[in-house]
């Protein structure tokens, strides 16, 4: 489904990533660790299509087409989300709202007129119970004054409600609580199907104790050094992760 | 003939008819003395550094219109919030239109300045009211003063409130090539009374217009006002709006001012606390385009003790546009414990579109609250990523971060149906669907 071929991309001249190669397919779940400052966000972004990284060399691709050239509202389209590490707070733009115009803009690019209101209001209550979302909380201003816990529920519900082929998940368990984590991997879990599939990323093991990987990539100084199963990432629990470092310096 | 001497030889015409008698005779020729010394401001004084009145002064405008107009309820139902009922008082090039009007003297006075300054049964409200709360130096007050003849006159006795929401509607035809207008409104809420007022003024052709307003409003003890102007006007029609608002305590005033049309529109807003326990506040949203110009001049002045203040006023500024802010806050040396806000934010859109922004504070009581803050910026990258990378494109997505970012100051809105046609006119504004209804 996802194909990142010898990706290098760039900030303001920074190289960050160094040649990622990665390749996801449906149905699987990947999860991309490593310490603080290794690429990961940055390669979120960059799937997800954040126009101040320049992408200096390789190729992403989803479903076989190249995603360079597509703006990131395309590659939404497309059917790539990106759960946000900092959600925006946006004031006067209610979560029904903010998610109306999501869905009807998407169905629009798809040539299909917009959702019907009651349908939209079902399929908003459905997800919403889901996540275990208070049906209040959705007329409040998008992410204004929510809570870090709210603000990653918020992101997997607008992932519910958007049923993309490929999620993104970056650093969605900092600032949870175990109950507010076990929702969330409760959400996830749910959304997994044979047709998707997810990325997560995360510096701690402990959200994959409730989303189980199928594969685990060890991201560091922009390049994966290290790929396995989901004993890697217990095996990166118990060392840290100065034996990857050293590891790769060899 | 420039426009202050044609003003100044049409003033004598004026006065052969009026009653002289009158003594709002006496507070117009004192008046017209005042405008003729100073004449019309230059940017060469602070107040006016950023509004330029030159070009109007060379426009050879007609200060008494010749022909009447028959206007239909039907051609200026858009202009009027119709989904609602409520009373109107309408004006057509600044005459008086009974049939397009629904006034009231049950209980309250919905009516018409001609009256108030005329009728013996004013006359005591008139003595107590009438250019109190103007200024007597202000160049363009002291010339609408000089000419006052007709405008909205609503008051509302003690304990009172009209049934309805009260409209009040300025219409220029274009039957004349350009046209001055100086409407004056006069509105008091006596003690524990309240009111909504709508005022709007509309050009319906392309014809050059120029209304110099002014518009007293008293509120006494535990009065309620709420005041919502409109300002949508046409490319050609330029508005100078001088509102003078005196509140006694306890009362509370909100003045909120939508300007999204015209071509050249200065609103000098003034608020005066003459009590304690004081709430004014002062709302504006302003999204312009073309070469159209607003400029925003406000002033609170604290003059008590324990009262409050709240300005909140947001600006949106695309293609060549100009905005101007400037909020002036004065806290009397005994008017301690007041808390005064104030907040301007601007989003410019395009290179070219320009903003000045400057709060002026002079407090000289210690034991106050006061904060102020002024933002000129663009949208904020971070959060269009976000809403792009949910499906929205780009310029849905900015519009609707304008629409959020101007949509908060809608909140204190209290007559729904306003706020929903605020809402629409905003997103027509912004030229694009936002996805869900307003």
């Amino acid at each position: 489904m996802l194909e990142i071929k010898d990706l290098h991309a760039s900030v303001e001249d920074k190289k960050i990533l160094k040649g990622i190669n990665l390749q996801v397919n449906a149905g699987e779940v990947h999860a991309i660790m490593g310490p603080n400052g290794s690429g990961k966000s940055t390669l979120a972004s960059v799937i997800a299509g954040k126009e101040e990284f320049e992408i200096k060399k390789g190729t992403i691709s989803l479903e076989g087409e190249d995603l360079e050239e597509l703006a990131p509202e395309e590659r939404a389209h497309k059917g790539i989300f990106m759960s946000f590490q900092y959600p925006v707070e946006i004031p006067g733009v209610s979560v029904t709202n903010f998610m109306k115009t999501a869905i009807n803009e998407s169905r629009k690019a798809r040539g299909l007129e917009d959702m019907p209101a009651n349908q939209m209001l079902k399929l908003i209550r459905e997800k919403s119970e889901l996540l275990e979302i208070d049906r209040k909380f959705l007329s409040r201003s998008l992410n204004e004054g929510f809570s870090g816990g709210e603000k990653k529920r918020n992101e997997i519900f607008q992932m519910a409600m958007m049923e993309p082929k490929l999620a993104i998940l970056d650093e969605t368990d900092s600032g949870l609580d175990i109950d507010a984590l076990r929702i969330v991997a409760n959400g996830v879990n749910k959304l997994r199907g044979k047709d998707n599939a997810i990325i997560v990323i995360t510096h701690y093991q402990r959200l994959l104790e409730y989303i189980v990987p199928d594969y685990v990539h060890v991201l560091h100084d922009g390049k994966i050094v290290k790929s396995g199963t989901k004993e890697l990432a217990l095996e990166l629990e118990e060392k840290g992760y100065d034996w990857i470092k050293q590891e790769a310096v060899l | 003939m420039d426009l202050k001497d044609k003003l100044l030889s049409s003033f004598l015409a004026f006065e052969n008819n009026i009653d002289l008698d009158n003594p709002v005779h006496e507070v117009r020729s004192e008046a017209i003395k005042n405008f003729e010394t100073k004449g019309f401001p230059s940017k060469r004084e602070e107040a006016w550094k950023y509004t330029s009145l030159n070009s109007l002064q060379k426009v050879d405008f007609s200060i008494f219109p010749k022909t009447e107009s028959t206007l239909e309820y039907k051609d200026i139902k858009k202009y009027f919030i119709h989904e609602i009922d409520t009373y109107k008082i309408v004006f057509i090039d600044g005459v008086y239109s009974s049939y397009l009007s629904e006034t009231t003297h049950d209980g309250v006075d919905v009516c018409l300045m001609s009256s108030a300054l005329t009728k013996p049964q004013y006359r005591q409200v008139i003595d107590v009211y009438f250019n109190k709360a103007a200024s007597k130096d202000e160049s363009l007050t002291t010339l609408n003063t000089a000419f006052s003849k007709e405008g909205a006159y609503i008051y509302i006795p003690k304990n009172k409130m009209p049934k309805k929401p009260i409209q009040i509607l300025h219409l220029a035809t274009g039957n004349e090539s350009a046209l001055l207008l100086q409407p004056r409104n006069l509105v008091i809420a006596e003690e524990n009374a309240e009111l909504q007022v709508i005022e709007r003024h509309q050009s319906l052709t392309g014809n050059e217009v120029l209304t110099n307003s002014v518009t007293e409003i008293f509120a006494a003890k535990d009065a309620i006002v709420d005041y919502y102007k409109v300002q949508n006007d046409a490319n050609t029609a330029s508005l100078i709006d001088n509102t003078y608002i005196s509140q006694k305590d306890n009362s509370v005033v909100r003045v909120h001012t939508f300007s999204f049309g015209g071509k050249l529109t200065r609103n000098n807003l003034n608020f005066y606390q003459n009590g304690e326990r004081i709430d004014s506040t002062l709302k504006g949203v302003t999204i312009l385009g073309e070469k159209q110009h607003v400029d925003h001049h406000t002033l609170v002045h604290h003059a008590q003790p324990n009262c409050e203040s709240h300005q909140d006023y947001k600006g949106i500024f695309g293609e060549q546009s100009t905005g101007v802010f400037n909020g002036k806050i004065i806290v009397d040396k005994i008017a301690q414990k007041t808390n005064a806000f104030q907040q301007n934010n601007n989003v410019l859109i395009s290179d070219r579109a320009t903003v000045n922004t400057k709060p002026q504070l002079e407090i000289f009581a210690d034991d106050v609250k006061c904060s102020h803050g002024c933002t000129v910026g663009q949208l904020d990258e971070e959060a269009m990523f976000y809403l792009q990378s949910r499906g929205i494109p780009k310029k849905e997505a900015s519009a609707l971060l304008m629409y959020a970012f101007a949509n908060n100051v809608l909140e204190s809105v209290r007559i729904p149906e306003l706020k929903s046609r605020i809402n629409k006119l905003i997103a027509n504004k912004l030229g694009v669907r936002l996805g869900f209804d307003l």
